[in-house]
């Protein structure tokens, strides 16, 4: 077993949270399946930390928690909004900008 | 010369290899991350989705550990599964847990599109990066890492080469915390008078001056599946809740043929003879 292992994972990780995205219907578990994707990608920071054996991918990955932190409040607080004017946390049903 | 770049080459698949520990902790960590990341796709409950993300994250958590970032493991563990998922599961719980995904495809096919994406990019990915990364050598973090300094060295980085992105994230820490609240804030101090709420009922905000009748009113029985009367006889429907409405119609027919004067009342005098037995004991 090589450190390209923990790679394989991350990409699948990636595939598996792209695909959640795609396919789940509530706002919440979408946002999930992005969390997922910023952890695989992170993994991915953490591994290549230690092939190139400098820390500079591990500060990228704490930048990258930092974000995903900000990201988080944020995206909860819209579809708390969106749930409290529409009743719902799907997102077929916000399509304001549809019509 | 092929000879000395086939012994290099050797060499490097000698110290690509990681300790036998390290192999055995990502058999077991590798299909757990994976199971919980299906587990959370695939369950169709949300709050199983997120218990699911919990297990992937917490794996990838000691992942990090074990691959020379003790900081990170535990920033992963104490930020993401501790404070992340809680909010999560807080929103959850605000939004209600039975919000879950409606089966209906708004897209046609685009379940199968999805899966068939997903397989390519997969394989893409894994294929590249195996082919590409198989004979690369880790440099290994024992030097920066030396005498536990993991987090000293981190924070040397942080404070100097990335000083400015650092500042950034500060910035949009306090926007991220701003735009949260100025989302989430509901002006609750302008709240109607009485007086103010039965003049908009008069100027034709709602839909009628009058609350709404009760049900049983001027009615021959007093359920709350009986409809009120009006007073010229007729029902008025404004008066059954809209629970009733949906409820199947076989359990409330009985009552509905009473009112309908299909079945005739309860008699006053049913009740007199048994009236009298008790009477006589």
């Amino acid at each position: 077993m090589t450190p390209t292992y923990y790679l394989l994972l991350s990409a699948l990780l990636f595939t598996i949270g792209a695909v959640g995205v795609l396919v789940r219907r509530n706002a919440i578990v979408v946002f999930m399946c992005v969390e997922l994707m910023l952890n695989a990608v992170n993994l991915t920071l953490v591994t290549f930390a230690r092939i190139n054996g400098s820390l500079d991918g591990q500060v990228m990955a704490f930048f990258v928690m930092v974000v995903a932190a900000a990201e988080v409040v944020v995206g909860l607080a819209i579809i708390m909004s969106i749930f409290r004017t529409r009743r719902t946390a799907s997102v077929d049903d916000a399509n304001l900008l549809k019509y | 010369m092929s000879n000395s770049a086939m012994l290099l080459a050797q060499a490097g698949a000698e110290v690509a290899k990681v300790s036998t520990g390290e192999a055995i902790s990502f058999w077991i960590l590798a299909p757990l991350a994976l199971g919980g990341a299906l587990g959370m796709i695939f369950a169709r409950n949300a709050v199983h989705s997120a218990m699911f993300l919990v297990l992937t994250m917490l794996s990838l958590g000691v992942m990090y550990m074990v691959q020379q970032a003790p900081f990170l493991g535990f920033v992963q563990i104490i930020v993401y599964t501790g404070a992340i998922m809680m909010l999560f599961l807080f929103v959850l719980m605000l939004v209600g847990r039975d919000s879950s995904d409606s089966v209906v495809e708004v897209l046609r096919g685009q379940r199968v599109w999805a899966a068939i994406l997903g397989i390519g990019l997969a394989g893409l990915l894994v294929t590249g990066v195996a082919e590409a990364l198989t004979s690369v050598r880790p440099v290994g973090l024992a030097e920066q890492n030396a005498g536990g300094a993991n987090v000293a060295n981190i924070g040397r980085s942080v404070f100097t080469d990335y000083l400015f992105p650092f500042e950034l994230t500060s910035a949009l820490l306090i926007t991220a915390a701003l735009g949260a609240m100025v989302l989430g804030y509901t002006d609750k101090s302008k709240r109607r008078t009485q007086r103010e709420t039965a003049d908009a009922r008069f100027r034709g905000e709602h839909d009628r001056p009058s609350p709404l009748p009760g049900p049983g009113v001027y009615a021959t029985a007093n359920s709350v599946a009986v409809p009120a009367l009006l007073p010229d006889g007729s029902i008025a429907p404004e008066s059954v809740s809209a629970i009733i409405e949906a409820t199947a119609s076989r359990e409330l027919a009985t009552d509905i043929e009473t009112v309908a004067g299909a079945i005739p009342g309860p008699d006053a005098h049913a009740l007199k003879p048994a009236a009298a037995k008790e009477g006589d004991k």
